[in-house]
């Protein structure tokens, strides 16, 4: 793709009371798990999952902070900038593979679970969401696959975290490959019962970025750099790390509890 | 095989190759990882006494002419540094710690922190063409130049290399002022005042406006930058802008340079870079006749 380009939205989908779903027009290609570098005119520029490949390309938008939220004001015809797609995808490997997504992480996930569904995996997403209103792509997952609710606040599905479903879930049925995105401390759980069952997890790692292509080191994990080396990284690379689940760096470099 | 090892006023180099400031180097876990890969030593990014966020993004912009940035100094600041100094120091990595202020005293402290933590040399940061106030107004006063090095030179027993701005009617003559003001060697260029605009939105694309430039693009600026400054001082010259071959870096050698900094080049080429300049530098000085880097230095001048 060229490096850089300005594009018109064609469309806002409302997903859920925070997250924003913006459709427009993108030749370049992308695979599952890639994100972009989204930028909001006036605003900021920030990495964002591609949650609709093809040629209508997607991004969802979790609205946490003043420039997602100014973005969630745009319409149809506002144009922004897109850059990428950078980072590594999900191996899409596997005959039976769990996804487990906590908030907005199904919106990095989504992509994967629907290209493991069309290749002939049997797909089981176990979904997780503070509230039944804040659950996000629950429709999509359920044509590709299986699905099953967690709810913090036990308005839908199981009342708990998604990682203490999905783990019931794995005890129940042989899968040979996981995936997840979501809050760190949910993924880090989810690594922790995949390896006492020796199942491969592949988790996708969100960090703050500058230029999402491998030289301004605001977003290393350890020696990785999650917009080049990641997003994904599998259980056996987050173990080494001694900053997944501990630490993140903040705006300045400085390391923070996460 | 032809020798490539290499010294700037003191400090011993494996080969001529250098990380440069900016690049991967906010963490001790990437220098370490630029070291590992074949770099003769890393310069950190430019540390300031307090921690700094810097501009918000779009910060970077990747053009066809080369990569234009202004992020505005991010850095955890001097104290939390430590960590990542100890860090890279842990992998044997030769570090060279870049510190930037507001004023003389600024520069001088935060270069006596950085000394403590066990670097090689400092880099004085004197070029930011984008940070207000900090380094900009430096950058393009004579007296500023000589003040602030020898400032540092008080500070520490380390060696001190400032770091020029090409964006001066005479480069050469801000290198005699470094060198008057104690200077053990000088970095050139940092990168060139630029600018791009979006036509479909009527604005600049970085949110600072403008910033630097880097990458082949400015190669030749500061080919000739190295030259002209090699003619005036009697102090080694680093040389930095555009490389990313043995070739490249020969041509800033052949100007006068015993070492050269890379950084835009990792961006096409990973880190696999630095081990491909050496690779190509040692065959092209052999195939020259040369025994050793050092033979080349300044050859073009003759």
């Amino acid at each position: 793709m060229p490096k850089f380009e300005v594009v018109p939205i064609l469309e806002l989908v409302r997903e859920t009371p925070t997250t924003m779903t913006y459709r427009f027009r993108g030749d370049f290609g992308g695979q599952p798990g890639q994100f972009l570098m989204v930028w909001i005119p006036r605003y900021d520029e920030l990495p964002m999952a591609i949650s609709y490949l093809g040629a209508v390309k997607g991004i969802t938008v979790h609205d946490y902070g003043d420039a997602t939220h100014a973005f969630a004001t745009f319409s149809a015809g506002d144009r922004i900038g897109v850059r990428g797609p950078y980072g590594n995808a999900f191996r899409l490997e596997g005959e039976k593979v769990l996804a487990v997504g906590g908030g907005s992480g199904m919106a990095s996930m989504i992509a994967a679970i629907e290209a493991l569904a069309q290749q002939g995996a049997r797909v089981v997403t176990a979904v997780g969401a503070k509230t039944a209103a804040e659950l996000l792509f629950v429709e999509r997952a359920n044509s590709a696959g299986e699905v099953h609710i967690a709810t913090d606040d036990g308005s839908r599905g199981f009342a708990g975290f998604a990682p203490a479903l999905a783990e019931k879930l794995v005890d129940r049925e042989k899968f040979d490959q996981i995936l997840t995105c979501g809050p760190e401390r949910m993924m880090k759980a989810v690594v922790d019962f995949a390896k006492k069952r020796d199942i491969p997890v592949q988790a996708s790692v969100e960090r703050y970025m500058k230029c999402g292509i491998g030289i301004c080191d605001a977003c290393s994990l350890d020696d990785q750099l999650v917009c080049l080396d990641g997003p994904i990284f599998t259980a056996e690379q987050l173990a080494q790390f001694e900053e997944f689940g501990n630490f993140r760096r903040d705006k300045s470099g400085r390391r923070v509890p996460a | 095989m032809v020798d490539l090892r290499t010294e700037i006023a003191g400090v011993r180099l494996r080969n001529p190759t250098m990380l440069a400031s900016g690049f991967l180097d906010e963490t001790g876990g990437s220098m370490a990882r630029v070291y590992e890969a074949g770099a003769g030593a890393v310069v950190t990014k430019s540390i300031g006494p307090k921690p700094r966020e810097g501009y918000p993004n779009p910060t970077i912009v990747e053009l066809d002419a080369g990569l234009l940035n202004a992020v505005g100094l991010p850095n955890p600041g001097i104290v939390e540094y430590e960590h990542e100094v100890k860090r890279a120091k842990k992998a044997g990595a030769v570090i060279i710690g870049s510190v930037f202020g507001k004023d003389a005293d600024e520069y001088a402290g935060v270069a006596t922190k950085m000394a403590s933590y066990g670097v090689q040399a400092i880099e004085l940061n004197l070029s930011c063409p984008h940070a207000k106030g900090l380094g900009t107004e430096i950058a393009e006063d004579e007296a500023a130049v000589r003040d602030f090095t020898r400032a540092v030179k008080d500070a520490v027993s380390l060696p001190v290399f400032p770091k020029l701005s090409p964006n001066v009617q005479d480069i050469a003559s801000f290198a005699v002022a470094a060198e008057e003001g104690g200077a053990d060697g000088i970095v050139a260029i940092n990168t060139v005042k630029a600018m791009a605009i979006v036509p479909e939105l009527k604005m600049p694309f970085l949110a600072n406006k403008f910033g630097g430039l880097s990458g082949p693009a400015i190669r030749p600026i500061g080919v000739r930058a190295v030259y002209d400054i090699c003619e005036k001082v009697h102090i080694p010259v680093v040389g930095v802008g555009g490389i990313g071959s043995g070739r490249d870096a020969l041509e800033y050698i052949m100007a006068g340079a015993c070492a050269v900094q890379v950084g835009t080049a990792i961006i096409p080429k990973g880190l696999a870079v630095f081990d491909e300049i050496v690779k190509e530098m040692g065959s092209l000085l052999e195939e020259a006749g040369f025994a050793s880097v050092s033979e080349a230095i300044g050859v073009a001048h003759a």
